[in-house]
């Protein structure tokens, strides 16, 4: 697919920055990715979210050419990481998991060295080093052995030695591990830039805020396998809705609170007399305001009232809970499901 | 960082790589090596030390006993040293290549749209710095020690490159265990085993006609012991002769087998 057809992949951007299909790796037997599907648009961040050992490097790793799948298929910007693996390496930039520069090397002599492998000359080196040093604040440490950087620089290093070419799609392998907060939302902030300058992003972490702040789309892994893959907002509906508190100020109210709530949000609650608290399941936002309305005139009074949203971490730990694996089906889900 | 993407479709793009890449990429590879060996000198240690320690040390034990004193016995033992350590040397090729294929910058180097064989042709090339400072200082050490090369300065040069020449072929053979072995110290053991009859039996320390005759045998067709014969000819009498053809055949052989056989394992692993 895709390649049958070059003239026409020339002359419009492809939408897709990945699309893969039915992944497979196995390691002596074991199956760390078992038939993983991914389609990445261009232009957009895509979070790939997953437990220690789900798989998420291995299919990094696939997509950017440095494993070889046992079987299914991977197109970059249509091109296949198989067959055209020299020509996906001249779009992609990969910042793996574990370090990827040269330890016993300063700084500047790494992006050095990266550049001219890729193409440049020794001035045209010299510079992009600079302004990428620049940009990633390192300059003071530039010629300094990378021995001696905290791990939050030799991550940024890594990210510099990645964009050299400036390549429209960009793997990044848990980004933001070991990183402190501040140092954190500095990567975020790079990420949400590169993006603006035409890039793609496909990032892993375990981090369910991170991919909560950045991605446009998520795929979340277990097994080896996508269990659910959509919008932030998607996956958070597929776990539940929003749900409702209320407390009462006096305890003797709370019945008629219940039937009030039952009434005009059409739901069934949840009473616990002894704390004086009423939950109940929120579909509807404004239909809170009708609530408060009917609670006034009841003459009910409140003493806290609280909307609570699923969190990402629900989604995460009933998608990749062992719940999942036997009883898939039983999640309703408005978002596409697959089975890991 | 802030300017806009060269879209794919306004991108140039080649699946395969040209022949000047290769060199060119395989030489960025090499001024890593050397930029390497430069921020660790202590990887220095086994060219820098072995060639001054085994020359005094062999000279002056051995010296008295084989050629009646260290005087005479300098034309025979600089250059079965020099051939010894330069040898020795190149096993760590294959060492340094396992310890870097494990590294995480490998996987960039992989990621590039880069010669696939560059990083392999380039630690190959940059170690021929070490051979050479290894021959350097062999030298330099007998000239201390009163070694007079009777062939003069340009015959010792041509001998110097030969030996270069011969342990960058040899190097394939540790190249290849390099590639294919687990774990470097692995590769260590197997290049000594191998290293170590090669050098010793041979007439890199003590004339062949005190061994016994299945010894002699052995020492007479072991490849090493016609480098070190083609090297006493040039740096002591300034001759070219069979010796330098056979050495270079050998090392051509060995590039023949071996580089092949490194490369496409180096290919699967890559
Ligand atoms: N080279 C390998 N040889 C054998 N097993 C491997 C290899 N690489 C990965 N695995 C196994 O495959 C599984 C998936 O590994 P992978 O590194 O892709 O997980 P991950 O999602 O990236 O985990 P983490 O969050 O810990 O980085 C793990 O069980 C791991 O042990
Ligand atoms: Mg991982």
């Amino acid at each position: 697919m895709g390649r049958e057809n070059p003239i026409q992949l020339k002359s419009v951007d492809a939408p897709w920055a990945v699309e893969a299909r039915g992944l497979v790796k196995t390691f002596g037997g074991f199956r760390a990715v078992d038939g993983v599907d991914l389609k990445v648009r261009a232009g957009t961040i895509y979070g790939v979210l997953g437990p220690n050992g789900a798989g998420k490097t291995t299919t990094i790793r696939m997509l950017a050419t440095l494993l070889r799948p046992d079987a299914g298929t991977a197109t970059i910007f249509g091109y296949d990481v198989v067959k055209e693996p020299q020509i996906v390496r001249q779009l992609i930039g990969v910042t793996g998991q574990y370090a990827s520069v040269d330890e016993t090397l300063s700084a500047t002599e790494n992006l050095i060295i990266f550049s001219r492998l890729l193409g440049l000359s020794h001035t045209e080196a010299r510079r992009k080093a600079a302004e990428l040093l620049e940009e990633f604040s390192l300059t003071e440490a530039a010629k300094r052995p990378l021995k001696k950087f905290s791990g939050g620089m030799r991550r940024r290093l890594d990210l510099a030695a990645s964009l050299i070419a400036q390549p429209p799609l960009i793997f990044l392998d848990e980004p933001t591990t070991g990183l402190d907060p501040r140092t954190r939302a500095q990567m975020w902030e790079t990420i949400r830039r590169l993006v603006k300058t035409g890039s793609t992003v496909v990032l892993t972490t375990q981090y369910l805020d991170e991919a909560d702040q950045l991605a446009d789309r998520i795929a979340v892994i277990h097994h080896g396998g996508v269990v659910a893959e959509g919008t932030v907002d998607e996956l958070k509906a597929s776990v539940g809705r929003s749900s409702l508190q209320l407390r009462v100020e006096e305890p003797q109210t709370i019945e008629r609170a219940r039937r009030c709530v039952e009434q005009v949000l059409r739901v069934q609650s949840i009473v616990s007399p002894e704390a004086g608290k009423i939950t109940a399941p929120m579909a509807d936002a404004d239909k809170v305001t009708d609530l408060l309305i009917a609670l006034r005139e009841a003459g009910i009074r409140l003493s806290e009232m609280s909307v609570q949203k699923p969190t990402l971490d629900e989604v995460f730990l009933t998608l990749t809970g062992d719940n999942v694996t036997e009883s898939p089906s039983s999640d309703e889900m408005d978002v596409e499901v697959s089975q890991g | 960082m802030n300017q806009p993407i060269t879209p794919v479709s306004q991108r140039q793009l080649r699946n395969h790589t040209s022949f000047g890449q290769s060199v060119r990429n395989s030489f960025t590879m090499a001024y890593r090596g050397i930029l390497k060996i430069r921020r660790t000198p202590e990887q220095l240690f086994d060219v820098t030390f072995q060639p001054i320690i085994f020359t005094l040390m062999f000279t002056y034990i051995f010296g008295g006993a084989i050629s009646g004193n260290v005087q005479s016995y300098l034309p025979v033992i600089i250059p079965g040293i020099l051939v010894q350590t330069v040898i020795t040397t190149s096993v760590v090729t294959g060492v340094q290549l396992r310890e870097d294929m494990d590294k995480g910058v490998f996987d960039r180097f992989k990621s590039l749209p880069i010669a696939r064989i560059a990083p392999l042709a380039g630690a190959l090339l940059a170690d021929t710095v070490r051979y050479t400072i290894a021959t350097v200082l062999t030298f330099t050490m007998g000239y201390i020690m009163g070694y007079r090369p009777g062939g003069g300065l340009s015959h010792v040069a041509i001998a110097a490159v030969l030996v270069i020449v011969c342990a960058w072929a040899i190097s394939w053979i540790f190249a290849f265990f390099g590639v294919i072995a687990r774990t470097a110290s692995s590769v260590q053991g197997i290049s000594m085993i191998i290293l170590f009859p090669l050098t010793f039996l041979s007439n890199a320390f003590v004339p062949v006609k005190t061994m016994p005759h299945w010894l002699q045998w052995f020492v007479n067709i072991n490849p090493i012991s016609h480098l070190v014969t083609a090297v006493r000819n040039l740096a002591n009498t300034g001759t070219i002769g069979n010796d330098l053809a056979i050495s270079l055949i050998g090392a051509a052989v060995a590039v023949a087998i071996f580089a092949p056989l490194t490369v496409r394992a180096y290919m699967r692993r890559a």
